[in-house]
């Protein structure tokens, strides 16, 4: 493993802006195999433990002769150590969102020269993996996302073992991320959702370094059975999937609360619902008094949940996948 | 009168209102919307939106149409100083056109879409951010100049800035507007978290130059031709090279010289000059960084270049 600063960005009185990459496998005829990006946000405190857990893992595995030569890989575990230091999700001066500033620009402001400078290293990897979150505050059951950019191969997905792969159409705004130009400039580029963001989730994280270790060893950037670790055992909570059910994320059910009010969900990420069953109920803040019994809409799974303890009316409780929902031809 | 166009209840005791005033006069149906707020810490459409409700009420008998001030797209920001929006911490016009069954933001989005769509022009007034100070301006997409080039002209703003497509800005509520037909322009002017009033009486008089125009106000206001930056025009943009505590020595308005000093980035620890901000052309001085903190990267300063 090396450790390397891959750019700096001066401030006063701070210390400088040092991103920091992990590189596995490294030497002068290494090939851009493999990158991992964890924490572009100042939240996405799940997503940098996450890699703290492939890095770990995978010093061990090059001690001990596991990576296949010659198949770099680069893991970022966080981009914006300025604001997740302060407890801001966006950049900590201006309030933009780095990965809303890819491919970047390096004479221009200071996020489109972050998002430059850290683009600059991960152009030219065969394969990147995201470790992102959400616009909407949530938990997640743990899937995989890809922009449908026209050279997305969505096949390459099924590798991580994790039970669905949502493609997206991107909207304007979405062509900003890193995921879609990674995919446009060459990349086979994966977004990977854990279940949580700002706090951590040890199951989910476990479960997705098992997903990136079983897509590293898929690609042949581990040697062969190396992808079973006691760090990523088996989780019952969190079954592998060998053939993982594609949708299009229009398939996804939205239920919409209508009053607002204190929240109390009845069912989370993963859980298996039958038309009107009860998901959650909202109460008046000041009574108790029951305002609304929000029930489903659809039989199918749960796919994303609001989070927190007040809700807004009009507002998006839960995601769902219908039992309708799968698209073979997406794969 | 003031009307709800969208209403939609908070957790606790709260209802997020988006309220319209609507004047109206005479017998024409013809529409003129005024948006402003979308961004809750840009100020300086609240006095435009003050100011032009008080000279349509004053003299009611020179109205002929309907006049729709929206004074805050954005009013949960607007009064806890949030540039977004404070339920989801995003950019509310990078949202648009909203979702009628997105969360709550997206609806109230949609609803504001739904409700000035049709109108004969829409002036969304914006007000930079807090760290720049802009000359008055009218910025247009190019693949609109065509049909919003002459109605800019209008607006009594000294510049009229044709930019260039960008991808991102198709979720902007002006890029929504005009693919829906609804012809709108987007004002820039003064600097966030403060109000210019004379910029602000600017805008008032070019609206009211553009109502006359459309045979909606009967009064004749002689306004300031503009300058068209387009293609002819170029736009130099001088970013911070260094991070410091930027001292601006010009004012938007000014006319630059090439090598002309604009400032300097202060090392206040050191007691040092780290860098000195000079104009790379002759032109008109537009932009001006405001708030003094600055990284490698921050925008101090754009000019019109003079025509060569």
């Amino acid at each position: 493993m090396k450790r390397k600063t891959l750019f700096t960005i001066d401030t006063i009185y701070r210390q400088p802006l040092a991103v920091e990459g992990l590189y596995f496998s490294e030497g002068p005829d290494a090939a851009p195999a493999v990158a991992v990006v964890g924490a572009l946000r100042g939240d996405e405190v799940q997503q940098m433990y996450i890699c703290s857990l492939l890095v770990g893992t995978l010093a061990r595995l090059e001690q001990e002769g596991r990576l296949a030569p010659g198949r770099k890989i680069l893991v970022v575990p966080c981009l914006n150590t300025f604001s997740m230091n302060i407890g801001e999700r966006f950049w900590a001066v201006d309030n933009t969102d780095v990965n809303r500033m890819f491919p970047g620009y390096d004479k221009g402001e200071t996020t489109q020269r972050i998002a430059a400078a850290l683009f600059a290293h991960l152009r030219g990897f065969e394969y990147g993996v995201h470790l992102t979150s959400f616009y909407q505050r949530g938990n997640f059951i743990p899937h995989v996302r890809l922009w449908e950019t026209g050279y997305e191969q969505a096949q390459l997905a099924d590798g991580f073992g994790l039970p669905y792969v949502v493609h997206s159409t991107p909207a304007p705004i979405d062509t900003t991320t890193l995921g879609y130009n990674l995919q446009v400039f060459g990349t086979q580029a994966f977004s990977l959702y854990s279940r949580n963001t700002s706090s951590v989730h040890e199951k989910s994280a476990h479960r997705a370094l098992r997903a990136i270790l079983a897509f590293l060893a898929e690609r042949g950037v581990l040697l062969p059975g190396s992808a079973d670790i006691p760090e990523a055992p088996p989780d019952p909570a969190y079954p592998d999937s060998a053939a993982p059910v594609h949708l299009h994320e229009d398939a996804l059910v939205t239920v919409l609360s209508e009053r607002g009010g204190l929240y109390f969900p009845a069912r989370e990420p993963g859980d298996r619902v039958n038309t009107g069953d009860e998901l959650a109920v909202i109460r008046d803040p000041f009574t108790g008094e029951e305002k609304e019994r929000v029930h489903a809409p659809a039989s199918g799974h749960i796919f994303f949940a609001h989070e927190g303890n007040l809700i807004a009316g009009h507002d998006v409780c839960f995601r769902m996948i219908p039992d309708a929902a799968t698209d073979p031809s997406l794969r | 009168m003031i009307e709800t166009v969208f209403s939609v209840e908070l957790a606790v005791g709260e209802t997020l209102l988006l309220q319209k005033n609507r004047i109206s006069g005479g017998s024409a149906s013809r529409r003129v919307c005024v948006v402003t707020g979308t961004h809750g810490d840009e100020l300086e459409g609240q006095y435009v939106a003050y100011r032009l409700a008080a000279e349509l009420r004053a003299r009611p008998e020179l109205l002929d149409g309907i006049v729709d001030i929206y004074p805050a797209i954005n009013p949960l920001g607007i009064n806890s100083i949030h540039r977004s929006s404070p339920l989801s911490d995003l950019d509310m016009n990078r949202l648009f056109p909203g979702n009628r069954d997105g969360n709550t933001t997206e609806a109230f989005i949609d609803a504001v879409v739904r409700d000035i769509a049709g109108a004969d022009v829409c002036i969304d007034i914006h007000a930079s951010n807090i760290f720049l100070t802009e000359l008055p301006q009218v910025r247009i997409n190019e693949n609109a100049a065509a049909e919003l080039v002459p109605r800019a002209r209008r607006l009594n703003m000294p510049i009229i800035w044709v930019h260039s497509n960008a991808t991102v800005l198709e979720s902007t509520l002006a890029y929504s507007l005009n693919a829906l037909s609804t012809p709108t322009l987007v004002v820039e002017m003064g600097v966030g978290m403060r109000v210019t009033p004379a910029f602000g009486e600017h805008l008032v008089l070019g609206i009211l130059h553009l109502m006359d125009h459309m045979g909606m106000w009967g009064e004749k206001i002689h306004i300031t031709p503009a300058t068209v930056v387009g293609q002819d025009r170029r736009v130099a943009f001088l970013n911070a090279e260094s991070s410091g505590i930027f001292i601006a020595e010009t004012r938007v308005g000014q006319d630059v010289k090439a090598g002309d000093r604009i400032g300097y980035i202060a090392d206040p620890v050191r007691g040092e000059l780290i860098e000195t901000v000079a104009a790379p052309v002759d032109g008109l001085l537009f932009t001006i960084r405001e708030y003094p903190v600055v990284y490698e990267g921050s925008l101090m300063a754009r000019i019109l270049e003079s025509r060569g």
